[in-house]
């Protein structure tokens, strides 16, 4: 089944920016308005990457577009003490729950993550760029975190393709098991490089796998804010209070490429990205916010100018941030050092002076 | 004889094999509509349909033990595994199954099965997707493992693989598909040339001292030891393994019995390698004909490196090569 086969999954606000059911509490148009405003940072942030990596200057980068508003539902619940873990495309989350900008374009330059870029720990893990395997480090976070009784939640995120991999299925069951407190998120966005969603299950809706686990599943349109902030939250809450995981299928779509070593035209009809882009989660918003009265086409026009100078600023603090030389590379492999270590990397300073004096 | 890519090589062989023989067929992630993410299935899917040419769901366990399961009933499947670093989620299925179930099932049922894998650094993918792991399968009894270094044997190694009836670990290079090399065209009457599994090849002679390698880092051998011979008059003689399991002990120990020093060049981490399995074998059947201590060149033990400049200073490099050919000439009259 297509993504665009599916029935409408929970939602709150459709496409057109219309409310189809109540507003979750506590929120009001200035946390929209913040929202909305964030949508459009992440937005900028993954373009931004892709730009510089296209100048040789970022690595492999796998763009974030048009998961906005599923990476907001994500981190937006989350309290300070709470972990968020997540795929290389859900660094949209890790802003939502305040990780720096400058800090994740730091690590697209190909360094380890850079601790004072980071400031006080945002309980983020670095995210994760092999398949699924984030799945049970976070369960096992969720579950020290309750014997440690932290009373802390973790947000695990994971696409449609990995769900395949056995390591899902096994954090799926220890979760379930041991009721961590986690919140396990399947980010569908329909595609894993070029295989369709169709082809990782026979499966109607891969959150259908939550019955087998013991264990609450939710559908949402990961297109609508609303929605997916209102399940995630509740699903936060279910955790916190001790009632154990909920799974989550998000459905949406990635607009761009796999990565940018990827030509998704290749292997997409061009009417299906057609009609995802119609779904855009900023559009609706957007439609939302005018027609509310909040918003207009020349504050949007002012908002997207001040996002993409803020975008390049945090470009700029991290490609102007000390990058670790070639001793950076042993850093960290221990706590301390060993002796065959010690004398390669004496052997490769040695080398590198050599060069030196050559030049 | 055309010039082809490393790439094209296989790319060629794997349709013919599948020409020649209908239980040959194709299982992987993204080798179908996406023809493989190095692009070594181009036009398979097309030309012999879903059936021999199966996308699979990511799971690497799952469609490598299915593939134990295919080959113990007598089909060939070659399994891509898109690169060596996911083929750690496929241990079970490889090591514990795929190796043993011939000697452990009493010799009822082969388990003819390819597994095709690339490895290796220098392509920025950071330090869970560059790794070398050879040494792992290389050190299991009933897989075999080959790893060759240009398009010809590449096509050689892949034919015989195919037409092998245990498990073989086929390992390619990430830096080694755009290679163009010498590779004669297929045969119409069957008359294809195969490289037996098993069998080094000296790639170039030479007197002063023995280069051994494999895969990439044979490649690079070979330029340095034309290099020095040219530049130094250094005369290297270039042993090319092709095959880490079973290895050639034999064409080893007579070259160094013949040059009476030794190199070896291994992209990989030194420590519990290929290069210790080589240099201990060396001096087991070769001690009395050494004239100087086995030397091992690799790349730092450290997680290969994300960033470009670092990464370059981790890997192993034909510079770390010429200083040990040096080094273990020192004391050489010439």
């Amino acid at each position: 089944m297509r993504n665009d086969e599916l029935e409408i999954p929970y939602q709150i606000m459709d496409p057109t920016g219309k409310m189809q059911g109540a507003m979750p509490e506590g929120l009001t148009d200035q946390k929209l308005l913040e929202w909305y405003r964030l949508m459009w940072e992440i937005r900028y942030f993954s373009n931004k990457t892709v730009a510089l990596q296209r100048q040789g200057r970022s690595t492999t980068w796998g763009p974030l577009n048009g998961q906005e508003a599923t990476a907001i539902g994500m981190g937006a619940p989350l309290q300070p003490q709470d972990w968020m873990v997540g795929s290389y495309r859900d660094s949209g989350a890790y802003m939502a729950k305040g990780y720096p900008m400058s800090a994740l374009f730091y690590y697209t330059r190909g360094f380890s993550v850079a601790p004072d870029l980071v400031g006080p720990d945002k309980r983020c893990l670095p995210y994760q760029i092999v398949l699924a395997t984030q799945t049970l480090h976070g369960v096992g976070l969720a579950m020290a975190s309750r014997i440690k009784k932290e009373n802390a939640v973790t947000m695990i995120g994971v696409g449609d393709g990995a769900t395949s991999e056995g390591d899902f299925n096994e954090a799926l069951n220890f979760a379930g098991v041991f009721k961590a407190p986690a919140v396990i998120v399947i980010v569908n966005n329909g595609w894993a490089i070029s295989t369709p969603r169709s082809h990782q299950s026979a499966a109607k809706y891969l959150v259908d796998r939550a019955v087998g686990f013991g264990m609450p599943g939710r559908l949402v349109d990961g297109n609508d804010v609303l929605a997916c902030y209102s399940v995630m939250r509740e699903a936060v809450e279910r955790a916190r209070s001790g009632e154990g995981p909920t799974l989550v299928e998000a459905i949406t779509y990635r607009h761009g490429a796999h990565t940018t070593a990827d030509d998704p035209t290749r292997y997409r009809d061009p009417k299906e990205v057609e009609y995802w882009m119609g779904l855009d989660p900023t559009r609706r918003l957007k439609s939302y916010l005018v027609e509310q009265g909040v918003w207009d086409e020349a504050k949007d026009k002012a908002m997207l100018q001040e996002v993409e100078n803020h975008v390049n600023e945090q470009a700029e603090i991290a490609y102007n941030h000390p990058t670790p030389g070639p001793d950076g590379m042993f850093n960290n492999i221990f706590e301390k050092l060993t002796p065959r270590m010690l004398r390669q990397r004496e052997q490769l300073r040695h080398e590198l002076n050599l060069e030196a004096e050559v030049r | 004889m055309p010039v082809i890519t490393f790439r094209q090589a296989l790319t060629d062989t794997l349709r013919e094999e599948m020409k020649r023989d209908e239980d040959v067929f194709l299982m992987g992630e993204e080798i179908g509509i996406f023809e493989g993410s190095y692009k070594v299935t181009a036009g398979l899917l097309k030309e012999f349909g879903t059936k021999r040419v199966m996308d699979t769901p990511i799971a690497e366990e799952g469609f490598v033990g299915a593939a134990v399961g295919a080959a113990m009933l007598g089909l060939r499947p070659v399994v891509e595994i898109m690169t060596i670093n996911f083929i750690i989620l496929a241990m079970d299925s490889i090591v514990n199954h795929a190796a043993k179930i011939h000697y452990m099932f009493g010799g009822q049922t082969p388990v003819p099965m390819v597994i095709r894998t690339p490895g290796g650094g220098g392509q920025q993918l950071a330090a869970t997707h560059s790794q070398n792991l050879e040494a792992w399968f290389a050190h299991v009894p009933g897989l075999k493992v080959v790893a060759p270094s240009t398009p010809y044997d590449a096509k050689g190694l892949l034919r015989s693989s195919i037409r092998d009836n245990d498990p073989i670990v086929f390992l390619e290079n990430l830096a080694l598909y755009n290679v163009k090399g010498e590779v004669p065209e297929a045969q119409a009457d069957g008359g294809d040339y195969v490289i037996p599994i098993g069998k080094a090849e000296v790639k170039k002679e030479g007197t002063d001292v023995t280069i051994i390698s494999y895969s990439r880092m044979a490649a690079i051998s070979l330029d340095v030891a034309r290099r020095l011979e040219e530049e130094e008059g250094i005369s290297c003689e270039v042993v090319d393994l092709r095959s880490l399991r079973p290895l050639d002990r034999e064409t080893i120990i007579n070259s160094v019995k013949k040059t009476n020093r030794a190199v070896i060049l291994e992209e990989d981490w030194r420590s519990y390698g290929i290069g210790a399995e080589l240099a201990a074998t060396i001096q087991e059947e070769a001690f009395d004909y050494l004239d100087a201590p086995v030397l091992r060149v690799g790349s730092l033990e450290v997680p290969l490196p994300y960033s470009k400049p670092l990464e370059l200073a981790a890997l192993a490099s034909a510079d770390h090569l010429v200083d040990a050919i040096h080094k273990v000439l020192e004391g050489k009259r010439r």
